[in-house]
């Protein structure tokens, strides 16, 4: 029995729950097992709380036995280490947090521990979020399920090869440039990165706060539908969550497609995107109309300002949102300081690491005066614009797709000397979160052995038709089954 | 000086609020806590927490807005002003820059030569305060006490429209009786709720451009703001007049030393990197907003000054200095309409020998020893002749030293004014037989000697008998 649990959706791993076949401890305990056995070849973890997840499991198991089950009794889940877990050092991937033991819970985790979800442990990822391959982490890179020489993208590459490798059946990520779809497409997992505001950032350390937002990794786009209907809803705790009733994502999964207006985006298919992977994304759009969806081509003229304007806002923002971490009240402290200045630069200095470095200084630079104007300023216009188009797109269609990377799985090391290329790895998902548009990267192929993930875009609040899009053409497809061979 | 130079002032009042609990998050405003017992995560900057606004401080921040004539914004943004300090846990603070809440509001002050002058208020925004570095009694270290992090202000800024430290502090009193009117602000200066930055800068009379300005900092009384005010004056004619020039700089005073020092250059300030913060929504506020707290706006001092004046025909003066102060002003309507003495006596005695009584003691008007009902019932004994005004300096200082009521004191003391006119008769007779040559020396012509004989008369009955009474009956037999 306990042999095939790793392969289980959470969808039905619920159902066995509930169906008696299994209990909570059982699943978790086959988990760690799993964890045990295989992470030590991804490092997609930072924290593994065993003891705690069996506590809860029980617990879980015992709620269940009285009648008290909630959504997510007793379903495992694995938290990206960006999410602060009380009384669980929370990392962020850095070494400034190499110690740091949150005193609260974030929202997400709270929800889902309320629902009763039994976390397995905390996932790797860039530091501070700040990467496409998650080689910036203080903890080391995570190495791709599919071939351990590949990044599994980045930010949250821990989540995604954690549920690739079936070490989880989901985990929570956060996505501020593609940070959830860009890695679930590089793994061949289904990542979905909500509306901005749809979900509480309460708890989410911050990287770039406008752009941010929590999502999920999962191996089907119901399992994700569960897990958002668990997360979304205003927080008083979150001045941007916006509050707006949730709607069962799961009952609203089995509509037709037919009729569905999808919009495709004539540059995303222009140079830079890998011929096969251009094939493999064409195929799924032609599935799509054989469900009896009507594909129009949108134009979005200034989404090809989205990078450099990303580049801009983000790292201002980063600029400003990582001033905390001063040695002062948490985090590290460089040793014998001499004065407060050398405390500050010594602190920063050995707590941070390059990548997170270089989008300070950009950060503190399009922020200064004589600066501002030029860019801060004008990428927000930049940025509006981007929206706008976005907009009237929307006007015309129900989701827009296209292709989630420009190439599969890159080489571990290959693009870490070159920031440029690396950021350009993001070039089809920052555009949403610009925009603060729902997105959701599902599998769609396999080129040379590895993922490629088919890039949905829905309308503001739009995460219904965006899910039911995807839960649809899953229907027709089976590469979300797909699992790499050393993880079966 | 004052005739070859004009000098040039601009204030930036910083008023705390009276809020319960602090402007971004549920932690206590309450003041002198243990340090750092009055800060939540979100004061400490943690990880992953957020801002999140106490509403309270943007109705206050209205009601300012609407008793100073200003616009109150119907969008205004919170901005991120970046800088490293150990008492600022975030490395930025949370204010307001270019979309403020209060703009282009006004005031009026009475000058130097009693005329009114018109103050114009620039802006008025939100912020938060930072905490508190303590540097002593810490051997090598510095302490952080975070319990004022967070506490919400409103910085108000003004025109340079002030030309002397007098009206520097006449603008920052009248902006002080506001607040507290508005009961927005505790305006407790010893704590620190209010304070100021003065710019200050001077000019050659007819200059049309402004000489370059030096900012004092962190100015908490009234008398520090003149005196930093005045010494930096001086300091900047004597600099120029030796050929010298003025640096734009920040300057610190020293009450010791009455003194401004220099603190930091231009080339060293800050660069503070401002811009909208991304976790808080832009406040909206509408029409019916605005009209609700307009509804709530109590009778402010400037009109309640005319009121005294129309309805209690008080002298212009008077009726300022009773209302600069909220308490003093009901304490004074409490007295004047207990009373049957008329509205002025009213004011005179509270003016004159209460408030000296409670600045001697070092008390306020709200610890004041004489209840309103009490210093009335004094004033109705000096109208119905129970006592004279002489008498009642007496009484008062008795009430004031715990002996009763004025009747309890009058009774206790025997201080009865003799209205008896047989009695002062008899006493008058008396002074006249025993100095004939006064006697004389009077009807010789000598009238001022009318006051000898009076001085007598009240010695020889402890100053009680009825002064008037006393002066007729002596013309009338000296006659």
């Amino acid at each position: 029995m306990s042999q095939d649990l790793h392969l289980q959706t959470l969808t039905q791993l619920a159902a066995g729950l509930e169906n008696g076949t299994f209990s909570s401890v059982d699943i978790t305990k086959a988990l760690l097992d799993r964890i045990d056995l295989h992470n030590g070849r991804l490092n997609a973890f930072i924290t593994v709380t065993a003891e705690q997840a069996l506590a809860d499991a029980q617990r879980a198991d015992d709620a269940r036995a009285s009648g008290n089950a909630g959504v997510l009794n007793g379903l495992p889940i694995v938290h990206k280490d960006i999410f602060c877990t009380r009384d669980v050092l929370t990392t962020c991937g850095s070494r400034m947090l190499e110690n740091f033991v949150s005193p609260y819970d974030a929202t997400v985790v709270k929800r889902m521990a309320e629902a009763g979800a039994v976390m397995l442990g905390k996932s790797n990822m860039d530091e501070f979020a700040m990467g496409s391959s998650n080689e910036t982490s203080y903890f080391g890179p995570v190495m791709n399920p599919w071939n351990l020489e590949c990044s599994p993208g980045g930010s949250s590459g821990g989540s995604a090869a954690a549920v690739a490798a079936r070490l989880a059946p989901a985990a929570t990520g956060t996505d501020t440039g593609g940070s959830i779809r860009q890695p679930a497409a590089l793994t061949g997992t289904v990542g979905l990165k909500p509306t901005y505001g749809r979900v509480s950032r309460y708890g989410m350390i911050a990287f770039a706060s406008s752009l941010d937002q929590a999502g999920v990794i999962t191996r089907s786009t119901a399992d994700a539908a569960m897990l958002l209907g668990v997360m979304a809803g205003f927080d008083e705790r979150d001045s941007t969550s916006i509050n707006q009733p949730v709607p069962d994502y799961v009952a609203g999964l089995d509509k037709s497609l037919k009729g569905l207006r999808v919009g495709i985006v004539r540059q995303h298919f222009d140079e830079g995107l890998d011929d096969n992977c251009g094939v493999a994304v064409k195929d799924a759009l032609a599935l799509l109309e054989a469900q009896g969806a009507i594909l129009t081509e949108v134009d979005l003229p200034n989404l090809e300002l989205s990078v450099p304007t990303y580049y801009v806002v983000a790292p201002a923002e980063c600029s400003s949102n990582l001033s905390r971490f001063d040695g002062v009240r948490f985090g590290h402290r460089a040793d014998d300081a001499e004065d407060l200045f050398d405390l500050y630069c010594r602190s920063r200095g050995e707590g941070f690491g390059a990548e997170v470095k270089r989008r300070i200084m950009t950060g503190t630079y399009v922020l200064s005066a004589g600066y501002y104007d030029a860019y801060y300023l004008k990428a927000q216009q930049v940025r509006q614009l981007i929206a706008d188009d976005f907009r009237k797109a929307f006007a015309g269609v129900d989701v827009i797709a296209g292709p989630t990377t420009p190439t599969p799985a890159f080489k571990l090391g290959d693009k870490t000397d070159d920031p440029i290329t690396m950021y350009l790895n993001d070039i089809y998902t920052i555009g949403a979160n610009l925009a603060g548009l729902p997105g959701i990267s599902v599998p769609c192929g396999m080129v040379d052995d590895m993922p490629v993930g088919l890039h949905l875009v829905g309308a503001h609040f739009g995460e219904e038709t965006l899910l039911n899009c995807a839960h649809q053409y899953e229907q027709r497809t089976d590469w979300n089954e797909a699992c790499p061979e050393d993880f079966r | 000086m004052s005739g070859q130079w004009e000098v040039v002032i601009g204030l930036e009042i910083h008023a705390q609020l009276a809020t319960k609990s602090k402007i971004f998050s549920a932690a206590s405003t309450a003041y002198g806590a243990e340090p750092n017992t009055q800060a939540c995560l979100v004061d400490l900057g943690y990880p992953g927490v957020l801002p999140v606004l106490n509403e309270e401080v943007v109705r206050m921040a209205a009601k300012f807005g609407l008793a100073v004539n200003a616009t109150v914004a119907p969008r205004s943004v919170f901005a991120r002003k970046n800088y490293f300090y150990p008492d600022l846990p975030k490395g930025y603070q949370i204010s307001q820059y270019e979309l403020p809440i209060v703009e282009h509001g006004e005031l009026f002050i009475t000058d130097a030569d009693g005329n009114e002058k018109r103050i114009g208020i620039t802006r008025a925004h939100l912020e938060e305060d930072a905490g508190k570095s303590i540097h002593e009694g810490l051997d090598r270290y510095s302490g952080i006490d975070l319990n004022r992090a967070g506490t919400p202000l409103l910085e108000i800024v003004s025109e340079p429209d002030l030309s002397s430290a007098r009206e520097a502090v006449a603008y920052m009193r009248k902006i002080h009786s506001i607040v507290r009117y508005l009961g927005i602000s505790d305006g407790n200066m010893q704590e620190g709720s209010f304070r100021c930055d003065a710019n200050v800068s001077v000019r050659p009379l007819g200059q049309e451009e402004l000489g370059t300005r030096s900012e004092i900092k962190n100015l908490n009384s009234f008398r520090y703001v003149e005196k930093a005010i005045n010494f930096e004056v001086e300091r900047q004619i004597e600099l120029i007049e030796d050929g010298g020039e003025v640096r734009q700089e920040t300057r610190l005073y020293d009450s010791d030393k009455d003194e401004t020092r220099s603190m930091r250059s231009k080339e060293e300030a800050n660069d503070y990197r401002y811009f909208p913060d991304p976790d808080l929504l832009p406040v909206e506020i509408d029409a019916t907003y605005i009209e609700a707290v307009r509804a709530t706006l109590p009778e402010l001092p400037d009109a309640k000054r005319r009121r005294f004046i129309d309805d209690y025909g008080l002298r212009f003066d008077d009726a300022g200095i009773l209302t600069a102060s909220l308490a003093l002003s009901d304490y004074f309507e409490a007295v004047a309409s207990a009373t049957d003495a008329k509205a002025q006596i009213a004011a005179n005695w509270v003016i004159g020998d209460l408030s000296a009584a409670l600045n001697k003691d070092g008390l306020d008007i709200e610890q004041s020893n004489i209840a309103a009902a009490d210093l009335a019932g004094l004033l109705d004994r000096i109208q119905d002749s129970t006592i004279s005004g002489k008498i009642a300096k007496e009484v008062f200082e008795a009430m004031w030293a715990g002996e009763g009521n004025a009747d309890d004191v009058i009774e206790a003391r025997g201080l009865k004014q003799i209205t008896d006119s047989s009695a002062i008769e008899d006493v008058v007779d008396r002074i006249i037989a025993a100095n004939p040559g006064q006697v004389a020396d009077y009807k010789a012509g000598k009238d001022k000697l009318i006051g000898f004989f009076v001085g007598q008369v009240m010695k020889e009955t402890g100053g009680k008998a009825n002064p008037g009474q006393v002066n007729a009956i002596l013309k009338d037999k000296l006659s």
